[in-house]
């Protein structure tokens, strides 16, 4: 009965690439789609936000701060008097970018350690796995604060770079697995015995082949990113000031003032956070089902 | 099994070198040492300021140095504060260590007592009500940031409620006895659930899967033929042994627990080593930030080492390759 099943949907799906085939399934999974949809409609918002708002996310009118909503400041003014509205948006430009670039920065570092270390082993293996696992056990949070306070001045880029060298281990060890699995098989054999070079082994016959688990485990950073980010600038250690970001403008509800009389001004970039990890999990997830039917969902 | 434990003993050892290595070259990276504030002192002489220099060890080769600040730390000298003119590390950290140990102590309670249960009530009853209320935790809590929970629930429950104090860890320090540690309870219910969610969301979702891994055993139907009761099922078979790889997963959540510790704390403002950290990273106080960075390192690769062979003792399929 079983084998039946599969064989009728072997044949209806004869003539689909396995692109096409994912995709299928992805589409499948109603969160991973309300994902997609949700976070495409907060990027549309951030890059419209000229459009959305008139108001300068970074200059602030000093005569007007702690401002409830208004029909000129809908969201109100925070303590500088600039409009929350025009920095939650602009602030969520800052935290999405932020975000995607310290996952691309940590892919990049874990692509070339892992490929390394899952191709060659032996030796440079064992310490680069030794160094990634010193770097997993740590709490990367305090280790990025270390560096930071080393620092004289954090800018966007210095910020990314921290975060990524203090991230990378976990896409690290995903690449090196998968790479140790596919390592024995006859594929790989024979172009090494073709004579193909190292370099285009790793990427022509091993990584194509891993592309799913690293999609679905960068797609997963990127949302720890996010919130990476926005924790270190709500205690003030990350973007600084004036760029609006969710976790510094979050941050002004350390004021017991702000917190109490204007729920206006810090629930907004809250769930701003927690909608865009939130569909990013979603999509992660999603795309683990898609790329792999057989895994069975934790 | 004593095998196991000693090669993983022999891989925590060069561990902990690299930590310290890491972290040396932090301290040493970072501007300023011990008698940065005395340069510009102008009564100090030059003269005796490099003597100074050579006797602290400062113009030693840095393996050497290396060394004596290895041996200082092993011997309980943490060094001194530069923002607390002077203060001894170890006495700075000494008076925070605790609150943060309560703390964490007590978040690990609630996840245990919250996330076991649930978890394996979601395995038994998959898809009813409760299974999908938790899978819905489940994704909010891995996804909502502890310290935007934290302002929630100081909202909430502290100000809108008046139900918990917001800030502290009492409200009266000449409190005694019972009444003293009722306050401190007290005080530890906001920050302790804020801790606590993250790891919760965690352990829950791998309780379920694990449990559910179990039920569908052999043993499991064997168990369920010889007519045994659901109670001795549930208790003596599935929670046994799906609770064994939690115990690797706790190894691993004990960083992220105090990661997480720093800022709950900061958010609470609770007299703990993660607003500690924080201060001395805002006032560049460079010894007590490099001795936090090594106690919980140390820390952590303890914690890890312990959840490895706790894990080979219970379960002794486990080889080490």
């Amino acid at each position: 009965m079983v084998v039946n099943n599969t064989e009728k949907s072997d044949l209806k799906t004869v003539n689909k690439t396995p692109f096409q085939l994912t995709l299928k399934r992805f589409m499948k999974n109603k969160l991973a789609v309300a994902g997609v949809i949700t976070l495409s409609l907060i990027i549309l918002a951030v890059i419209l936000a000229p459009l959305l708002t008139e108001h300068d996310p970074t200059k602030g009118d000093l005569m007007l701060i702690e401002q409830g909503p208004s029909s000129e400041h809908i969201l109100g003014t925070d303590g500088s008097g600039r409009d929350n509205f025009a920095r939650l948006l602009y602030g969520g430009r800052i935290s999405l970018i932020v975000g995607f670039a310290a996952t691309l920065f940590s892919l990049a570092i874990g692509l070339v350690t892992g490929s390394i270390a899952g191709y060659y082993g032996g030796r440079i293996d064992s310490l680069i796995m030794r160094v990634a696992d010193l770097f997993l056990a740590l709490p990367f949070f305090v280790l990025a604060l270390t560096i930071i306070a080393i620092l004289d001045e954090v800018t966007i880029s210095v910020f990314v770079t921290i975060i990524a060298i203090t991230t990378w281990p976990s896409l690290t060890r995903i690449i090196r697995g998968s790479f140790l699995s596919l390592r024995e098989q006859e594929f790989i054999l024979s172009a090494k015995s073709l004579g193909a070079s190292d370099f285009r082994i790793i990427t022509k016959h091993f990584l194509p082949n891993a592309i799913g688990p690293i999609i679905v485990n960068a797609t997963l950073m990127m949302a720890t990113m996010i919130i990476v980010e926005s924790g270190m600038s709500f205690i003030g250690m990350g973007i600084p000031q004036p760029t609006p970001t969710w976790g510094n403008m979050l941050s002004e509800a350390q004021n017991i003032r702000v917190l109490r009389d204007h729920p206006e001004a810090w629930i907004p970039p809250g769930l701003g956070i927690l909608l865009t990890v939130l569909s990013i999990n979603f999509i992660g997830d999603g795309l683990r089902d898609a790329f792999d039917p057989k895994s069975n969902r934790r | 099994m004593y095998k196991y434990i000693i090669r993983r003993l022999l891989v925590f050892i060069p561990m902990i070198f690299l930590l310290t290595i890491i972290i040396f070259a932090l301290a040493t990276a970072a501007p300023g040492d011990p008698l940065t504030g005395k340069k510009v002192d102008p009564s100090i002489s030059p003269e005796v300021y490099e003597q100074q220099r050579e006797e602290l060890g400062l113009n030693d080769p840095l393996p050497v140095q290396y060394f004596n600040w290895i041996s200082s730390f092993a011997q309980g000298d943490f060094g001194e504060s530069m923002f607390y003119n002077g203060r001894s590390v170890e006495s700075l950290i000494g008076a925070r260590l605790l609150n943060t140990v309560y703390l964490g102590l007590f978040a690990f309670a609630i996840t245990l007592l919250v996330a076991i249960p649930l978890g394996i009530y979601s395995a038994k009853k998959p898809y009813s009500l409760l299974d999908y209320g938790g899978t819905a935790f489940g994704f909010i809590g891995l996804a909502i940031p502890n310290f935007f929970f934290g302002l929630i629930a100081i909202y909430v429950f502290s100000i809108t409620f008046g139900w918990f104090p917001a800030q502290g860890t009492t409200s009266d320090p000449n409190l005694t006895g019972a009444a003293a540690l009722l306050d401190r309870l007290h005080h530890m219910v906001l920050p302790g659930l804020t801790l606590a969610l993250a790891g919760t969301a965690t352990y829950m979702r791998y309780m379920r899967s694990e449990a559910l891994d179990v039920l569908g055993s052999d043993y499991i139907r064997t168990a369920k033929a010889k007519g045994m009761s659901e109670r001795s099922i549930v208790f003596k078979h599935t929670l046994r042994n799906a609770l064994i790889p939690i115990i690797t997963l706790t190894g691993y959540e004990f960083g992220v627990l105090l990661g997480g510790a720093v800022i709950t704390e900061q958010v609470f403002n609770y007299p703990g080593l993660g607003t500690l950290f924080i201060d001395s990273i805002t006032n560049r106080d460079y010894p007590v930030i490099m001795a936090i960075n090594l106690l919980l390192g140390v820390t952590v690769l303890f914690g890890n080492l312990l959840a490895d062979i706790l894990y080979s003792v219970a379960d002794p399929r486990i080889r080490y390759d």
